[in-house]
């Protein structure tokens, strides 16, 4: 079972994709130019504040809104290891599922986290924070195939035997 | 056990007798359609593939409708790239021809169909009887080079509307008070769908506009029963249901909501969320300096007839940009035919071509830092209509047209 450790990020209920990544960058050729511009509009110095291995944890309905595929994008190119929230949008959901990015559902852990706090997460089973447990459910293995083969189309890839 | 419709099209489209929610079936798709927000992303995504091919390119329909026509260089190159695409793959290719969804509307969606589109309002598809729902564009490239794909089935809300809106209430008041009622993640991965003796006072135009917003309440999809107004507006335009679906006596909802359409208010979603709404009154004298009648939500005919009727023989207040923005070409020329045209030119508004407008707030019309829009558009996001210093309001045709005369957010019935 997969174990890993991050710092925290702490963002409220309903981000919804145009926080994640403003229409106006979109036209920018790259994930990578438009990643400065993440959750911009919310918090301007957060994007390079991030670092690899961190973790954001939100409140109800992140990632509402559009089905802007660079919403997960973005987030797991400034290095976010998953987003734990109460609850996600649905398109968003199988979006970032399709680009790679771990997400987790978790009622309880937003009320309890401070930002900056170091959080552990074994995938499937539970989230400590602060000394407390909090269990997480199981994604079906398909999909977390996806996820660890970096998404839908490398999974494709790699089954096409091209990577 | 008896199916409701969005479980019924999903059997149907997976070729199995019964889906229970939950499940989760390989569906055959109807139709894919893409527009200019993301199609590039899965033009480069395909090119990454191992000998690809496209499913059946006859379900495909691409439509350059975000930012048409171009802003920018980079726009005008993404734009190439879809159009050089398509032609090399025969891919049917709208551009200027108007927003996506009025476009799939008025030349496409049947009745039992099942529609992917890569774009959240895809939902809009429910007014004709038909399971639209939005996808991002990995699943959107899944699809159209296998021509399947997954969905989970998903529990249905039902709305029992009875009743008849009051006069000056249009649906959009309706639907905005189902999202403020049920929160912006009330029917997250729901269906939602309308039915009830009340369903015989809206126009096809009213359910686009409800069935439209509902993934602003987080919904998967959105469904109406197929009735004779359906039949009609389906004859206007040359096409036949593939089913005609009502959910059975004994389906199950997760939830059942009785509406009373005479007790509608005109409503105002304020910023920055979709379900921040209250009554129109309650914001009645907020100063703006834009406002918007256009979008897949509310750029239709009627609406277009709503604001022209409330403009005629009045002013644009001059400290307001008004942008008139017929949801496409059709609606455009028949406005210009209805003289409405004329009449917001004359009263001082700004008539632009089909396309998403400030809606999406890149293309035009986008508001600088702390200026307040009060708009038709779907979206009231932090930022959705340009700087993240701005607000945006949303409302009926008929409030935002009051509020563009008066400067400030009003009803029509106050002029």
């Amino acid at each position: 079972m997969e174990q890993f450790t991050g710092k925290v990020w702490v963002l409220g209920d309903d981000i919804d994709t145009d926080i994640i990544i403003p229409t106006e960058y979109l036209a920018l050729k790259t994930v990578d130019d438009m990643k400065p511009y993440a959750f911009s509009p919310l918090r301007p110095e957060l994007a390079g504040q991030i670092k690899e291995g961190d973790i954001i944890v939100a409140g109800k309905n992140f990632g509402c809104g559009s089905s802007r595929e660079q919403a997960p994008e973005i987030i797991k190119a400034l290095g976010i290891k998953c987003v734990i929230a109460k609850s996600f949008a649905r398109i968003f959901f199988r979006n970032s599922i399709n680009n790679g990015l771990l997400l987790i559902e978790q009622d309880a852990l937003h009320d309890h986290v401070t930002e900056g706090e170091e959080i552990s997460v074994t995938v499937g089973k539970e989230v400590v924070a602060n000394g407390t447990s909090y269990a997480i459910s199981a994604l079906p293995q398909n999909l977390l195939d996806i996820i660890n083969a970096g998404g839908l189309v490398k999974a494709m890839r790699k089954l096409n035997g091209l990577d | 056990m008896g199916m409701t419709i969005a479980e019924k099209i999903i059997a149907a489209a997976a070729g199995v007798s019964e889906v229970k929610p939950g499940d989760i079936h390989t569906v055959e798709l109807d139709h894919l359609m893409s527009n200019d927000g993301t199609t590039h992303l899965t033009i480069d995504m395909y090119n990454k593939l191992k000998n690809p091919t496209i499913a059946d390119v006859s379900k495909l329909v691409w439509i350059v409708d975000h930012n048409v026509p171009c802003d920018s260089v980079k726009t005008a190159n993404s734009h190439k790239k879809m159009r050089d695409f398509a032609k090399e793959h025969h891919i049917q290719f709208y551009e200027g021809a108007g927003v996506c969804h009025q476009v799939m509307i008025e030349n496409h969606v049947r009745p039992g169909e099942l529609i992917f589109g890569a774009d959240s309002h895809t939902c809009a598809y429910g007014a004709l009887g038909a399971f639209g729902t939005g996808v991002g564009c990995t699943d959107y490239l899944y699809a159209m080079v296998t021509g399947k794909s997954w969905v989970l089935v998903p529990e249905t809300l039902r709305f029992n509307l009875t009743g008849k809106l009051p006069e000056g209430v249009y649906a959009r008041d309706l639907i905005l008070t189902i999202i403020g009622m049920i929160g912006a993640n009330g029917a997250n991965y729901m269906a939602m769908e309308f039915a009830g003796e009340g369903m015989k006072t809206l126009s096809i135009s009213d359910r686009v506009a409800i069935c439209n917003l509902c993934v602003e309440a987080g919904a998967k999809t959105a469904l109406m029963e197929v009735d004779e107004i359906t039949l009609e507006y389906l004859k206007e335009h040359g096409r036949e249901p593939k089913h005609s679906f009502k959910s059975d006596e004994d389906a199950h909802f997760a939830k059942v909501y009785d509406i009373d359409l005479s007790t509608i208010k005109p409503i105002v979603a304020k910023p920055h969320f979709v379900d921040s709404v209250v009554e129109a009154k309650e914001c009645f004298g907020t100063k703006i300096d834009e406002a918007f009648l256009g979008s897949c939500n509310n750029g239709r005919i009627e609406d277009l007839r709503v604001g022209a009727e409330i403009l005629k023989g009045r002013k644009v207040s001059p400290l307001v940009r008004f942008l008139v923005v017929p949801a496409s070409q059709a609606v455009y020329t028949q406005a210009l035919e209805e003289g409405l045209l004329e009449i917001f030119m004359q009263a001082g508004a700004i008539v632009m071509n089909p396309n998403c407008s400030v809606c999406w707030g890149s293309c035009q019309g986008v508001i600088g830092a702390n200026e307040v829009l009060i708009s038709t558009g779907t979206r009231n996001f932090k930022g959705r209509a340009g700087s993240p210093d701005s607000f945006v309001y949303l409302a009926s045709a008929a409030t935002v047209t009051a509020s563009a005369i008066a400067g400030e957010i009003t009803t029509a019935d106050r002029l």
